[in-house]
């Protein structure tokens, strides 16, 4: 039988493969993927939390931060594509104009 | 036989997504991650949470993935602009911080659960129906979070919006 | 030593008797596929004013056998594609999406297969108390393989038939979920066999309790997003413009066609089992209890629900792709909206 520790051993793993994505990546799109898993990893340790204290509350957060991403990538996606059309590529080291 | 279902469905989320953080080509990335999700889903239906298990098919799987490839396809990415996935100038730098940081939480989790001991599950009966039913997630939502719930369409309806607004050609 | 029976190494009579199940609702799957190839030709045909296929075998019977001996022999052509294994996985997803989707469809009561097993044997693949998300869920997953497909041909037009196709998809997934929560909202649960058995029972003595006539307008809603939902008749514009230029299933061929086309035919036949056991009353009818003669009513529902499906298609012309989607996002999913608040009041008033 897997224990809480299992899926938080499993979450974390899980959230520092997405940060590593964020940090490394250098195209938009990856980025906002490794954004997706971060998420996902903290979907499993409400779920698995919730479930270790019996009550719901953990997936009704979980609906939520579906939710939310959801939101969030549409929005992203959006900005990515008004980004192509300038500059025709995905690379953040693009977009730097704002750096001093 | 639950363990072992475990084991296959982690290692399979662990090892999707380090190749969609790994790979070259945006759409076996956004593949990868689909392959990612179901792994997540059978993970959620071991937790006794088959409505999120589906939920995350739906939601997650099936439509915002959806909207990545569309992304994709609209962009034509093929491959990746730049010839290495990550340039020097990043890599050194990036592993060290990743280094540091995954000590850092290496740590911290170690040391998390072990002021938690071992902490299995409860096996009684009552507890896998009380979070399984569809029902009771429904009042839930309905009643104790209404406002949230509430907020939340709102939420989406602001981003359709932006999101339509933001693509939109000039004309 | 004793002797080691079958049911030591967990193989009990139950496990035996649902794989035997699970395999003969696959063949029957199969099987279906090719009968529709038949009988769309037929029906065609008579509408048409001809005859169709009456060569091979009695009335043409034999037709599928022959059209899918034709296609195994044709060569697979692989073009030189942005991506070979893309292109080799899209029509494996179709089908395998199709399949799935009727592992939760329930199409008879229990039966004992003539006193052979000690226990009743529930007519299903599984039984899940979230099975109408499970429907949906699938339903969304298909969309991947028309979308790989159509991108992994590397043709500017086969990326655009992939495109449009599953933009029509995902539009007409929103009024079918829509539908489907006015039914689970009728019958208070999410389980295919349980919506079944509350349709149970005749008002009157005479009108059988079916959701259909409690939901004509939502009955309405659902065949019509499902027809969409598998690119079929008025909403097959994808696939009939490209006639002309390319589609998204153009650089495919023998084997990997079938597989399309087979899955078109199962994704039909899923849409109507569960319109059948959403609407129609699954496998309901005159004695079905008594006699355990459930799936023989079943099978006629789908099948007539199927010969309505190739009847729309030789009937009606295609719509546009501008006015299908406008059909979809401007009149279906406002319907759909007005009859979930319908439902939720009537249900509520009710009690």
């Amino acid at each position: 039988m897997p224990t809480l520790n299992h899926f938080l051993i499993l979450s974390g793993v899980l959230f520092s493969i997405g940060t590593a994505g964020v940090f490394l990546r250098r195209n938009l799109i990856t980025i906002l993927l490794s954004i997706e898993i971060m998420l996902n990893a903290v979907n499993i340790t409400f779920v698995s939390v919730g479930r270790f204290k019996g009550t719901v509350d953990g997936q009704i957060i979980t609906f939520f931060v579906m939710t939310v991403a959801a939101a969030e990538a549409a929005v992203g996606l959006a900005l990515v594509i008004a980004l192509f059309r300038h500059r025709e590529t995905l690379s953040p080291d693009a977009f730097t104009s704002l750096k001093w | 036989m639950e363990l072992f279902a475990f084991y296959v469905f982690a290692g399979i989320a662990v090892l999707a997504s380090l190749g969609v953080v790994s790979s070259k080509v945006p759409m076996h990335s956004v593949m990868l991650l689909i392959v990612s999700f179901g792994a997540l889903a059978g993970l959620y239906v071991l937790l006794d949470a088959p409505f999120t298990a589906v939920t995350q098919i739906i939601v997650y799987a099936g439509a915002i993935m959806v909207l990545f490839l569309f992304v994709v396809m609209l962009l034509n990415q093929h491959k990746e602009d730049d010839p290495e996935v990550v340039p020097a100038s990043v890599l050194k730098p990036g592993l060290r911080a990743g280094v540091l940081l995954s000590i850092m939480l290496a740590i911290e989790v170690a040391w998390g659960l072990s002021q938690l001991g071992v902490r299995p599950f409860s096996t009684e009966p009552g507890a896998v129906s009380s979070i399984s039913s569809v029902a009771r997630i429904g009042t839930a939502l309905f009643t104790t979070h209404t406002f949230a719930f509430e907020v939340t369409s709102v939420l989406i309806l602001v981003s359709m919006v932006g999101a339509v607004v933001i693509a939109r050609r000039e004309p | 030593m004793s002797q080691l029976t079958l049911a030591d190494f967990g193989i009990t009579q139950v496990l035996i008797a649902r794989l035997v199940l699970i395999f003969v609702i696959f063949q029957a799957l199969v099987l279906t596929s090719a009968f529709m190839v038949w009988m769309e030709r037929k029906v065609c045909a008579y509408i048409q004013d001809r005859e169709g296929p009456n060569r091979v075998g009695p009335a043409g019977l034999l037709q599928p056998f022959a059209d899918v001996s034709k296609l195994v022999f044709k060569e697979d052509l692989r073009p030189k594609a942005a991506d070979a294994f893309l292109f080799a996985i899209a029509p494996i997803i179709s089908t395998a999406t199709a399949f799935a989707a009727f592992s939760v469809v329930p199409f008879g009561g229990e039966t004992t297969l003539f006193g052979l097993l000690d226990q009743p044997l529930r007519l299903e693949a599984t039984d899940v108390n979230v099975a109408v998300l499970v429907i949906f869920a699938v339903a969304s997953m298909g969309v991947y393989g028309i979308v790989l497909a159509g991108w992994s041909s590397n043709s500017k037009y086969s990326l655009l038939g992939g495109l449009r196709s599953s933009a029509q998809m995902i539009s007409y997934e929103l009024s079918y979920g829509l539908a489907l929560a006015s039914v689970i909202m009728l019958a208070g649960s999410m389980s295919l066999r349980e919506v079944v058995t509350n349709q149970a029972g005749y008002w009157w003595g005479v009108v059988p309790k079916w959701y259909v006539f409690l939901q004509p307008l939502g009955f309405f809603i659902y065949m019509t997003a499902g027809v969409a939902e598998t690119n079929r008749a008025p909403f097959d514009f994808p696939e009939a413009e490209q006639e002309l230029v390319a589609g998204y299933h153009t650089e495919y061929s023998s084997m990997s066609f079938a597989l399309f086309f087979m899955a078109e035919y199962i994704n039909m036949v899923t849409v109507s089992a569960v319109a059948t056991s959403l609407y129609l009353g699954g496998w309901l009818g005159p004695f079905s209890e008594r006699f355990g003669v459930g799936w023989i009513y079943f099978i006629a529902k789908v099948l007539l629900l199927l010969f309505f499906y190739v009847w729309m298609r030789w009937t009606l012309p295609r719509y546009r792709y501008d006015q299908l989607m406008e059909f979809g996002w401007k009149w279906l999913l406002p319907m759909a909206v007005l009859n979930l608040i319908a439902t939720a009041a009537l249900v509520i008033w009710l009690g």
